[in-house]
């Protein structure tokens, strides 16, 4: 038993690292992915994560596989690509998903052309799938750095947050902050995306964000409960996801998202609040 | 008589279409307004330009009482009801004023909220997803969000569409008590009948205002007939508006 569950985390400095690295992750993430999903902007996460890839293919092209170049690179890509969409939607005739999916689609093809100029497709695999196995301290740090901030960021406008999704007229006729908090809010994605993508790469890292959220939906309809839930299915996806990848030698990334995928299909089946399964089974009506 | 609002010659619209033309008046302090005309006339349009959600495309709008000061109920369609918040943390909202963004919600705003809930019969109904309330219920349960505010100027977007007669009677006593209160009300009415029978004062809006005044005045045949002429959805080949170009 310990050599299965415990072991490989108390033998191994790596396992440990992607351990600590995979629960901070999904601290942060998870609730973005939360509000997310409760906006209807599921799909946008997923842009977002191609976005950053030009900005952080050319931190690379300029530093090589360096932390900060690449990080900044990162997050200057997705700041500019979600501004730019915004901006799109505000002063001409496509709206802000069809924007978006433009300018990702064009950072995409730009950030595997830049990787491509200078590095090998190992660099590119690296970049696009991350290395959650080879995360050091500086990378920790900023991961741990990021969460902190999501956390307390979402403390403060979650009111705000909140109102904005569920009656934005109210927030409008009520304050001015609708616009600023949506605009935190998109550079928390931003953020955690860049975060994510130094242990699961720029594709993956939107996993741990939206399957968690997604799953846990079908489990509860308080909103308090469903960020929990996200949080903690994110982490034990992390966890399992690295035992997996340690046994059966698989790579760790894919693994870490396959068993939150897992998590989201066993919601699907088993959720008590809209899963397949209550719903098939005929109950008895209640009195009132 | 102190005006609540005042309009000058203002027009409101989207993409330079107007939906309401050069309008101007006064509503008074402590009145009570139905505000009624065709769909695509420019009511809610209106309601918006007051809260200050839309930008006047030209003339102005004073809200003398203050923007601070207004409570505003959206049409139900645009509140998203799939959000999962309870029925208590809805209503808690009511409370910006006082907890802003980030301020928390003391006794005395626990004990509001209760009250408030319990004035628009929904004790009991605190901890409910507001997904699984019915229309009318909903309805009552934003009213007790309007009681929170308790703002100077109310703005009541269609708040008696698909709602039941007793919660229509309910919702119209609140209104009437915020009347006697001295607050001002403005609402958004496809009921004439109700109209007619609780609100004094009425506009008829087309786009163009067809008239403004005593609710028995305004709301004639005559004047029906002539909000039915104007045409609701804007049309792309108009001109430049002749009072723009002189």
């Amino acid at each position: 038993m310990y050599d299965l569950f415990i072991g490989p985390f108390v033998e191994f400095g790596f396992m440990q690292r992607a351990l600590v690295g995979s629960l901070a992750l999904a601290l942060g993430a998870g609730p973005v992915g939360v509000f997310l999903m409760l906006r209807r902007m599921s799909l946008m996460g997923d842009a977002m994560a191609h976005a950053i890839l030009p900005g952080a293919a050319l931190g690379y092209l300029i530093a090589g596989l360096s932390l900060p170049a690449m990080t900044i690179g990162g997050l200057a890509a997705g700041v500019a690509v979600a501004v730019l969409a915004g901006l799109v939607a505000r002063f001409t005739a496509l709206r802000e998903d069809a924007s978006l999916a433009a300018f990702y689609l064009v950072s995409l093809a730009l950030g595997v052309m830049l990787v491509s100029l200078r590095g090998s497709n190992v660099d590119l695999l690296h970049v696009l799938f991350g290395t959650v196995l080879a995360l050091d301290d500086a990378a920790l740090i900023l991961i741990a750095g990021i969460t902190s901030l999501t956390l307390i960021t979402l403390a403060l406008i979650y009111r705000g947050l909140v109102l904005e999704c569920i009656d934005p007229n109210f927030l409008r006729s009520v304050s001015r902050i609708g616009t600023p908090v949506h605009l935190i809010f998109l550079a928390l994605v931003v953020m955690n995306l860049v975060g994510g993508f130094q242990a699961l790469g720029t594709l993956l890292a939107v996993g741990l964000m939206m399957l968690p959220a997604a799953g846990a939906r079908l489990w509860t309809t308080d909103i308090a409960k469903l960020l929990g839930l996200a949080v903690l299915a994110g982490m034990a996806s992390g966890y399992a996801g690295l035992l997996v990848s340690y046994h059966a030698g698989v790579p760790a990334g894919p693994s870490i998202i396959l068993a939150a995928g897992v998590f989201y299909l066993v919601s699907l089946a088993f959720g008590t609040d809209g899963g397949v399964i209550r719903r098939l089974i005929p109950t008895r009506h209640l009195e009132a | 008589m102190t005006a609540a609002i005042r309009l000058q010659d203002l027009t409101l619209g989207y993409d330079r279409h107007p939906a309401v033309h050069h309008l101007s008046g006064e509503i008074a302090e402590g009145s009570l307004t139905a505000l009624v005309g065709p769909n695509g006339g420019g009511k809610s349009t209106l309601l918006k330009g007051i809260t200050g959600v839309l930008t006047p495309l030209g003339g102005r709008i004073d809200v003398e009482v203050g923007r601070e000061n207004i409570a505003y109920l959206p049409q139900s369609a645009e509140i998203d009801r799939d959000f999962p918040l309870s029925v208590f943390d809805l209503v808690s909202t009511g409370l910006w004023h006082e907890s802003g963004l980030f301020g928390g919600v003391g006794r005395t705003g626990r004990e509001k909220i209760k009250n408030a809930l319990a004035t628009v019969s929904l004790t009991g109904f605190e901890d409910r997803p507001v997904g699984t309330l019915s229309g009318g219920q909903m309805q009552r349960a934003l009213f007790a969000r309007l009681l929170l505010q308790e703002a100077r100027l109310i703005l009541l977007d269609e708040p008696f569409t698909a709602i039941d007669e007793a919660t229509v009677r309910d919702l119209i006593a609140l209104i009437e008590r915020w009347n006697k209160e001295g607050r001002t009300v403005l609402t958004v009415l496809h009921d004439i009948d109700l109209a007619r029978r609780h609100f004094p004062e009425a506009i008829l809006l087309a786009r163009h205002c067809i008239a403004w005044g005593e609710t028995k005045k305004v709301l004639t045949p005559d004047n029906f007939h002539r909000a039915s002429h104007v045409r609701a959805a804007p049309d792309p080949a108009a001109d430049v508006c002749a009072r723009e170009v002189a």
